[in-house]
């Protein structure tokens, strides 16, 4: 693999001097990047501060942005598509999520708690009715039991409707390669979005609202449920459907009794993953009028109050968790479900009982106010830490950011295109290279050259901490299966959490500033790369470690001549992870002074004569998006359905 | 089976929701047919008198007058209180699609009232809150002792360097609020031909902090801010003097080159609420004290470590006199 | 021991086990090409191409080439060939379950490749089955659900479908694991499951796709006994596909050998051995022991003039090895008839030198070629 290095065999005494053995001597490999580093170098410094493209509120797709917004705002009543398909959409998706949140609301809330926790003693048992109840009780004593209960039915709604789209789709293109070549690229732009960029258009189509807000966390968790049912459904054993077929079975019943039975476990993941995703968006969509604990961390975002986001937080953390284990338990194969319908029963009619005993409203004083501690804590710290944290942000902030920065936002625009264009033709190949260039010179009609800059700079500088960090922890867990053990939940709880979260202990140390979105995205994007990483490594064969211990390597060597190289394809996938992650951090970041596009996003929602702006930010974020993902995609392409040979024999 | 039992769903919801809305197509806030009705949407407890949505903007000023107005409908008036965390923008679109009922604290907005108001006919000014409001730009105390001249806008490029920060990009740096802010900055920056930059810290907290911060460590700071505000009573702010506001220099927002207008702050409520809200909008209506009264539940809620909810009912017990005239006869 | 079951199951020479009277299958001309515009390769000039050129020109693979063969009702047909010479391909075609490019396949008299759809599912539903190289169980039925699984496809009533799934369980040796899961049987047994789905449909003709290649050799010599046992009790016509000549040799009547997607040879076990098609066929059974599966006819030779023609008697269809103790216990030649005619004698030294051409004895299960 990596011993390729040509060690040619004792040259022969005293070769001719006058020939040379080969008259062009192969360039060692450094060279080709050096030189084209240094015309680069040599180019910006003769060009620097020409071609550059500064930043114009007034720029002419923002106006047009805008008028396209008051033409809709004017033509909603009349227009028959608003008439006839958006407005429906709006007013069936209304009603959906206001059946749903009167459901849960009609219930007292000692019946949630206990039904949630009998739901759970059915799926698996003690333990998981254990975690259900608990996690439900605590929105009581976080004291935000009203909002949880709007938060659930949001995300309830969303995820029954995706489920209601996703699935199907996900069979169908599990069972049909051309639907799935169809349906891949959108997928892929669905999930290189950032979550930000979306919000725009929901609320030129649908207004503000649940319905809009539902239909955002939609679009962001109907991927990974079409995306793992089709691939559930498409790694289903061929043999077992062509028995299936084989015995007459017709398409439907081969359907019904092979496909979705034995693609039950992969499908519930699918589930739990839309839920997951679900958890995280209808937070963002507080933005857009979203109800529930999206409203308290916004709150605390825009008052820099930790106190005031954590039991929200805590609470959609808990939430993930209850529901995480709910749905993973029903994906245990062939439980004992019986003999648990006893207990659940039990559980419930308890929990009916309890609520006609105990007061309709969660009491105040079982709640634990957690709020002042935590502030008080919060300020300890900031005063405490002042110059750690300070110094930190400082050194980042002077050393990478404002040096990254300057240098691309004075490049000419060309120059940085052309960088663009062969980086990614050098990583991934020509027509991704060109699709990374097609959607710079996109942005840059866009009129958000120079913020896209800004945020480029916010991006790098996370990710090259990202893969830092990550490569480090994941080369030790991958060394020292104590340490992994001891990572391991930790790295569970930290993929359950929403995004959001993340800004809470990175707005808390540093305050608003770029590096607060740096921070932020670190924390996020780290634990899967860590995760890949890891993976990677302890994937390598066995016996290639062994062949190399024995020829005796050292450890270093070991790591570098074997690991590395041959756990190449799932670091360079980490990477890919990292970007697409990192950058919809930095783009939330736009709420904790990340500035950039991320600000023009939040700008856009905040003030009426920036719509336009925002609009074009949302856009903006999202072909940068695919321009880092395709500038990276040499790797591989994230975990997609994978194309199956033909069979002969 | 599964599948087919969801599709069927799919259909019948889809079909409900064509039937429901007859077939003139389905319009927004078109008072009949939409989810905006006042209607108990989904609390626990249905509240007899109904329920109002009072939108919640970013700065405590305002949450302390939405904190009174709130706990006066529920407490007094048996209504149910939605508080929606909203930016001011979405607050006012808030009022089409229904979320919203009333704005209780408006800084001027002149483009948002011609729209909602006189255009789309969905929203209705419900009088003054007695709050006089202007916004402004500040520098602590200590730097007017020390740098003469600071206050005007004319000696600011000469004091640029003092405010320059590592995220200004080499020039001085003005610190803003919350994005969704009235703002006329950058028209300000670029027709006074000043060499600063604007930086948004993102909440009145951020500001608030840099503010103390500034004046108890003297570090300079050029920042935007705006009164009323508890922050005077505590620390000694001085404002900087743009040319002075005259009827008229800020409408087009591309060509201000002059302070901002002292605002008399009102509220907004939608027509729907305004048509059926009953006592609760004359609640609203009535609704008007100082800034010596916002300030002081301001103060509380960020200062005394009170929520929202109890600095009100403080304010609320010690002064009967002044909200029982806000009550409906 | 188990080789003489085999043997014995076999040799029955009856015209039972050989009726040239009704055809089960009839295949004519079949042709499978995968890849871009089949037909036009099918038809154009570069079908003759050797594989890998044609692979490269066209981008098709033929993996199937002008077939044609009949299977006779009740006879046990081996395909055999090694990987990749389209023998799981053609096996596939019979039933549809890979679309053939071109020919005609008659089960039964049925023209199955203008088949509706629903006449094809009635094929498959009642007259053809299949057992599967991988078992294709379904993991999350019991045994018994996934033996029933062609009867519920049938929609059978479920207690009748359960009781003829038992009924098929005990034939193959697995009463009293109805109530398991696949994953808690041995391989060797779940491929037993895979032979009950197969026969509860009580299908008039059953495909073997490699079933026991999966398998451990001592499982797998279990199972071949168990599929003649079966042969020999139910009845049926099968098609055994195997990439295994000892296999082939033990199980088949008749034989085809495939290369390239084509016949190369078809006959019974004792042609291939004895006449070799071509150098590959020819390679392919060198290492045979001939003893083992060639007759006495292949070696008995006119006797010499001055020869005794009083030696016992024995069949002309009698294997060699079986042949050895009479043959060296007789002092005099043994006569060798074949439907009550003389059709030669054997004695010591051919039968040495018949024994003696073998290099060496197969081991079962090993492959006669890598």
């Amino acid at each position: 693999m990596t011993a390729q290095a040509t060690v040619s065999p004792a040259v022969p005494p005293a070769p001719p001097p006058a020939v040379r053995r080969r008259p062009r001597e192969r360039l060692p490999r450094f060279v080709l990047p050096v030189v084209g580093v240094a015309v680069a170098a040599g180019l910006y410094l003769v060009f620097r501060g020409t071609a550059t493209l500064p930043h114009d509120d007034g720029a002419a797709p923002f106006l047009f942005l805008n008028d396209v917004r008051d033409w809709v705002d004017d033509n909603r009543n009349e227009n028959p598509l608003f008439l006839y398909l958006i407005n429906y959409l709006r007013l069936g998706i209304g009603g959906l999520f206001d059946a749903v949140s009167a459901g849960l609301h009609a219930l007292p809330w000692p019946a949630l708690i206990a039904l949630t926790a009998a739901a759970g003693w059915l799926a698996g048992g003690r333990r998981v009715a254990l975690v259900a109840g608990l996690g439900f009780a605590s929105f009581g004593v976080l004291g935000v039991f009203a909002a949880s209960v709007d938060t659930l039915a949001l995300t309830l709604t969303a995820v029954l409707l995706s489920l209601l789209v996703g699935l199907p789709l996900g069979v169908w293109a599990g069972r049909s390669r051309r639907v799935r070549r169809l349906i891949t690229p959108a997928l892929d732009v669905m999930q290189i979005m950032p979550t930000f960029a979306y919000l725009g258009p929901m609320v030129l189509f649908f207004q503000i609202g649940p319905a809009s807000a539902t239909v955002a966390t939609m679009i962001y968790s109907i991927p990974p449920a079409i995306r793992i049912t089709a691939l559930a459904v498409e790694q289903v054993s061929p043999t077992a459907i062509e028995a299936s077929v084989s015995l007459g079975a017709t398409r439907w019943q081969t359907l019904r009794k092979v496909h979705l039975p034995m693609a039950r476990r992969t499908i519930t993941l699918a589930v739990n993953q839309t839920i997951m995703m679900a958890l995280s968006m209808v937070v963002i969509a507080a933005l857009i009028a979203a109800p529930g604990l999206g409203s308290d961390i916004i709150r605390g975002l825009s008052r820099a109050n930790v106190g005031v986001m954590l039991p929200a937080g805590l609470a959609i953390v808990f939430m993930g968790i209850a529901l995480d284990r709910l749905v993973m338990a029903t994906a245990a194969p062939r439980s004992p479900r019986r003999s648990r319908y006893g207990a659940a029963g039990v559980l419930a009619a308890a929990g009916i009982g309890l609520s006609f005993v105990l007061p309709a409203e969660y009491p105040e004083s079982w709640e634990w106010r957690i709020g002042p501690p935590v502030d008080d804590a919060v300020r300890w710290m900031q005063s405490a830490w002042y110059d750690v944290t300070e110094a930190i942000k400082n050194i980042a902030t002077e050393g990478l950011l404002n040096p990254l920065q300057n240098l691309l936002t004075s490049s000419p625009w060309w120059l940085v295109a052309l960088a663009v264009l062969v980086l990614a033709w050098r990583v991934s190949g020509a027509v991704p290279a060109f699709t990374a260039l097609g959607c710079l010179l996109a942005v840059a009609l866009l009129g958000l050259w120079e913020h896209s800059m800004e945020t480029l700079t916010t991006v790098l500088v996370a990710v090259v901490l990202t893969l830092l960090a990550g490569l480090a922890l994941g080369v030790a867990a991958a060394r020292h299966p104590r340490y992994a053990a001891l990572q391991r939940p930790l790295l569970d709880a930290a993929q359950t959490m929403p995004a959001f979260i993340y800004l809470l202990p990175a707005l808390a140390l540093f305050g608003t500033t770029r590096f607060t979105a740096v921070f932020a995205s670190v924390v996020y994007a780290v634990p899967p790369v860590v995760r890949l990483v890891e993976d990677g490594i302890k994937g390598v064969p066995q016996t290639v470690v062994e062949a190399a211990l024995s020829s005796g390597s050292t450890t270093r060597q070991l790591l570098w001549k074997v690991q590395f190289p041959m756990a190449r394809r799932a670091i360079l996938l980490a990477a890919n992870q990292g970007i697409v992650m990192t950058l919809a951090m930095v783009v939330v970041g736009g709420l904790v002074g990340a500035g950039g596009l991320g600000f023009d996003v939040v700008s856009g929602f905040s003030q009426s004569s920036d719509f336009g702006m925002g609009f074009a930010a949302g856009a903006a974020t999202v072909l940068l998006g695919i321009m880092l993902d395709r500038i990276t995609q040499g790797a591989e392409r994230r975990p997609s359905p994978q194309q199956q040979k033909m069979r002969i024999a | 089976m599964r599948i087919g039992s969801r599709v069927r769903l799919l259909a019948g919801v889809l079909t409900l929701g064509l039937a429901v809305t007859a077939c003139g197509g389905a319009r927004v806030a078109d008072g009949t047919n939409s989810t905006a009705q006042p209607s108990p949407g989904g609390a626990s407890a249905p509240a007899a008198a109904g329920t109002v949505r009072l939108a919640v903007n970013p700065w405590v000023g305002y949450e302390a007058s939405a904190a009174v107005v709130a706990h006066l409908l529920k407490d007094k008036l048996g209504y149910t209180v939605e508080l929606k965390e909203l930016k001011e923008q979405v607050s006012w679109e808030g009022f089409e699609t229904g979320e919203v009922d009333v704005i209780i604290e408006n800084w001027g907005h002149d483009d948002l009232k011609k729209k909602f108001i006189e255009e789309k006919k969905v929203a209705v000014e419900a009088g003054s809150t007695g709050n006089k409001g202007v916004i402004g730009w500040y520098v602590p105390q200590w730097m007017v002792d020390k740098y003469p001249g600071i206050t005007d806008y004319r000696n600011l490029n000469k004091y640029a360097e003092l405010f320059k920060t590592s995220e200004s990009g080499g020039k001085g740096q003005l610190l803003f609020g919350d994005p969704s802010y009235v703002s006329n900055e950058e028209a300000i920056i670029k027709n006074l031909k000043l060499n600063y930059k604007v930086v948004t810290g993102g909440s009145e907290a951020a500001l608030i902090q840099s503010a103390t911060q500034a004046q108890e460590q003297q570090k300079a700071l050029l920042f935007y801010f705006w009164d009323p505000h508890w922050l005077f009573s505590r620390t000694k702010l001085a404002r900087v003097n743009l040319p002075p506001y005259t009827e008229g220099c800020d409408t087009d927002p591309k060509k201000v080159a002059c302070d901002y207008a002292e605002l008399d702050l009102d509220k907004i409520v939608s027509k729907r609420f305004a048509d059926s809200g009953g006592k609760a909008y004359q609640l609203v209506k009535n609704f008007t004290w100082t800034n010596e009264d916002q300030n002081a539940v301001a103060n509380d809620i960020t200062n005394n470590g009170m929520s929202a909810e109890d600095a009100a009912k403080k304010w609320i017990d010690a002064n009967p006199a002044k909200w029982q005239a806000w009550l409906p006869a | 021991m188990l080789e003489e079951t085999v043997e014995a199951a076999r040799q029955v020479p009856d015209p039972a086990a050989r009726p040239s009277g009704s055809t089960a299958i009839d295949v004519r001309g079949l042709w499978k090409i995968f890849g871009p515009r089949a037909d036009r390769v099918l038809n154009g000039p570069d079908i003759h191409l050797d594989p890998n050129a044609l692979l490269e020109k066209t981008g098709c693979t033929a993996a199937v080439r002008d077939v044609t063969f009949e299977v006779r009702a009740g006879e046990m047909f081996v395909v055999m060939g090694l990987s990749g010479s389209g023998k799981s391909t053609l096996v596939r075609c019979l039933t549809r379950l890979i679309e053939p490019t071109a020919g005609k396949i008659h089960i039964a008299g049925e023209d199955v490749c203008s088949a509706s759809p629903a006449a094809l599912r009635e094929l498959r539903r009642h007259r053809v089955s299949m057992v599967f190289q991988h078992f294709g169980l379904l993991p999350h039925r019991r045994v018994v659900d996934n033996v029933a699984y062609g009867l519920e496809i049938q929609r059978v009533p479920k207690a009748e479908r359960h009781r003829r799934a038992e009924e098929i369980l005990s034939l193959v040796g697995l009463a009293g694991h109805a109530q398991s899961y696949p994953d808690q049987l041995s391989g060797g047994m779940q491929q037993r499951v895979g032979l009950a789905r197969a026969l509860a449909v009580d299908p008039q003709v059953m495909l073997f796709d490699e079933p026991f290649s999966a398998l451990d050799p001592l499982i797998r010599r279990d199972m071949q006994a168990e599929v003649v046992r079966l042969h020999r009790d139910v009845g049926k016509t099968m098609v055994f596909i195997t990439h295994d000549l000892s296999e082939a040799l033990k199980l088949g009547q008749r034989i085809a050998i495939m290369r390239d997607g084509a016949v190369v040879q078809l006959g019974t076990p004792e042609e291939l051995v004895a006449a070799p098609a071509d150098d590959y066929v020819a390679d392919f059974v060198r290492d045979v022991a001939k003893s083992e599966v060639l007759s006495l006819r292949w070696i008995c030779r006119t006797p010499a003039e001055n020869e005794h023609l009083d030696g016992p008697v024995m069949n002309a269809e009698t294997i060699i090895k079986d042949a050895v103790p009479a043959v060296l216990g007789s002092a005099r030649p043994i006569r060798v008839v074949e439907g009550g005619s003389l059709v030669g004698v054997v004695d010591r030294l051919d039968i040495l030198a018949a024994m003696a051409a073998r290099p060496e004895r197969p081991r079962p299960g090993s492959r006669s070629r890598s």
